[in-house]
């Protein structure tokens, strides 16, 4: 996490203060979204709580001592929503998932690796697939369930995969 | 017997009795006198007879003209006889009853006895003078009687009292008031004086322009030269409404073109309304005359204009004041300091605070700043988000 390379606005107070000129505010949203999009997929999480964020070092610059207040973090949140890039887990607002990729994107990329390593044909489980010995170090090592059968979904309507379903245990065989 | 005046037989406030003796005649020198059958009393202040048949009649003498006294002791067919010898009468003394006479001494009969009691008592009262620390304090009395006068009619009971005392009260204090205003008005007329005053002065100095060296001269000399209005415009003048507003903007327009600009091309409505006021000395305009003015000023295409910030605050401006302009230079400034707060601007640039966070403002809102919104206060820096990728 040190090693990340936090943008130049992160170092600019004024990025902690939600700008009233418009055109100013749209450019440092742009920043804040790809800043919290880009945090989130080196950290590899999937959910974010608002609650814990706020003092989560996304959201505040110890050394800078500058933090995004709540409702600031609700702004940028809900442009990310906006853009497509998030989804509310309850109607509170208190906890949400992070689309830093697409499901199809995900799909594509455990089809390549399924396929990489010659498994055509064969049946996986799901926890096999984000949680086995097999796909550890691949990208989606630990990915999150739901997102992980929404891109098995995609991957289904494009007739690459089928999702199984027996005796309560969930498996998937590619093709 | 002409000191001798009428009264009532009332003693005055200080005055008391000393001490009274029945069956007295009064002498004029050698010849009686009606008043043979009285009473005679000796108060701290005077000598009275009053007349035993009519109650009515008194009359009065004051111990101050006394000059001495004798005594002539009884004999066999005369009475023992008090003499005193008088000075000349008292000026403006009230009337007595003989205006002429030929003695400067009176003589006191007295029949019944008792003359050397009243002897002694006599001598001592003159001794003691008593009626000097009367008369010494004449104000006193004065004041005393006129409250005893005053305190009458309030002491009187029912509405016709409280009437009184309330129109009394309202008497005092218009008194008061008009007394009060009268400093007032000198102060009005020397202050035309003084307006002329300053204006000479300020010639003199204009003249000598170049012996000034000091700054507090120079200082001096910038507020005199920055007082007076030879011909205020004034309702009286120019009559009310619309008229009055123009003529004004345009009085005003001349009168601060050349401040605003030293100071930046700007000024507070509050500023300008102080300047003015202290330029017009006698002839104060009102906020409301003031802003109104202000209004109608670029409907007369003046050269300096009335403009309303989105924060409320208004300001006269110079029209020649580009606001390309300012957006530059305030960006530069930020530029140049990294970051700047409206009180460090309002240092940098000599200006007032007020209008300092009003550019800074402005300027973000070109798009030139972008603001740091700490409790520490806001700060403001070059906008990054637009000019940095």
């Amino acid at each position: 996490m040190a090693d990340f390379d936090w943008p130049w606005q992160y170092k600019f107070p004024p990025f902690f203060t939600i700008q009233p000129n418009i055109e100013t505010r749209k450019k440092q949203l742009e920043a804040w979204c790809s800043l919290v999009l880009g945090y989130q997929r080196q950290v590899k999480r999937y959910n974010l709580d608002v609650t814990e964020a706020q003092s989560s070092e996304l959201f505040y610059n110890k050394q800078l001592n500058r933090r995004l207040s709540l409702e600031a973090i609700y702004i940028v949140l809900d442009e990310l929503k906006r853009r497509g890039n998030l989804e509310w887990k309850d109607k509170n607002r208190k906890a949400c998932t992070l689309i830093w990729r697409t499901p199809a994107e995900w799909g594509k990329i455990i089809y390549n690796w399924i396929s990489s390593k010659a498994m055509n044909n064969t049946v996986c489980t799901l926890y096999e697939l984000s949680n086995g010995e097999d796909s550890e170090g691949e990208e989606f090592h630990g990915l999150d369930k739901e997102i992980l059968v929404r891109a098995l979904r995609s991957l289904e309507a494009e007739g690459k995969a089928e999702f199984m379903d027996f005796d309560g245990h969930e498996g998937v065989k590619f093709f | 017997m002409n000191r001798f005046s009428w009264c009532d037989g009332s003693f005055y406030p200080e005055e008391s009795l000393v001490n009274q003796r029945g069956g007295v005649a009064v002498y004029d020198g050698q010849d009686k006198t009606a008043f043979n059958s009285g009473t005679v009393m000796l108060t701290t202040h005077r000598i009275l007879w009053k007349d035993q048949k009519n109650r009515n009649c008194v009359i009065s003498l004051p111990l101050s003209i006394i000059n001495a006294v004798d005594e002539l002791p009884s004999s066999f067919t005369k009475s023992a006889k008090i003499v005193l010898h008088l000075g000349p009468a008292e000026p403006g003394r009230p009337p007595g009853p003989v205006t002429n006479s030929a003695y400067h001494y009176i003589r006191l009969s007295f029949r019944e006895l008792g003359h050397q009691e009243f002897l002694k008592y006599l001598k001592e009262e003159i001794k003691q003078k008593k009626w000097e620390v009367q008369s010494q304090s004449p104000p006193a009395l004065g004041a005393s009687a006129s409250n005893t006068t005053g305190l009458l009619p309030r002491q009187r009971p029912g509405i016709v009292g409280i009437e009184r005392s309330i129109q009394q009260k309202n008497k005092e204090t218009n008194k008061n008031i008009s007394q009060a205003f009268l400093d007032l008005r000198n102060l009005m007329e020397k202050a035309k004086e003084m307006v002329a005053l300053s204006k000479t002065i300020a010639t003199k100095i204009k003249d000598k322009q170049g012996e000034i060296t000091e700054d507090e001269t120079i200082k001096f000399k910038s507020y005199l030269l920055s007082m007076g209005i030879p011909n205020p415009v004034t309702k009286e003048t120019h009559g009310t409404g619309d008229k009055y507003y123009i003529e004004l903007a345009k009085q005003l327009s001349t009168l601060l073109a050349k401040p605003i600009e030293d100071c930046g091309g700007m000024m507070t409505l509050t500023d300008v309304y102080c300047r003015v006021n202290r330029a017009r000395g006698m002839e104060l305009l009102s906020p409301e005359d003031l802003f109104s003015a202000c209004q109608s000023m670029e409907f007369l295409s003046l050269p300096i204009r009335l403009q309303t910030f989105d924060s409320g605050v208004s300001v006269l401006q110079a029209q020649n004041q580009d606001v390309e302009e300012i957006v530059t230079n305030t960006t530069a400034m930020v530029q140049k300091h990294g970051s700047l707060t409206s009180e460090q601007l309002a240092q940098f640039l000599e200006l007032s605070v007020v209008l300092a966070k009003e550019r800074l403002l402005l300027t973000e809102k070109m798009g030139g700043l972008c603001r740091d919104e700490t409790i520490e206060g806001l700060r403001f820096f070059p906008n990054l988000f637009l000019t940095q990728t």
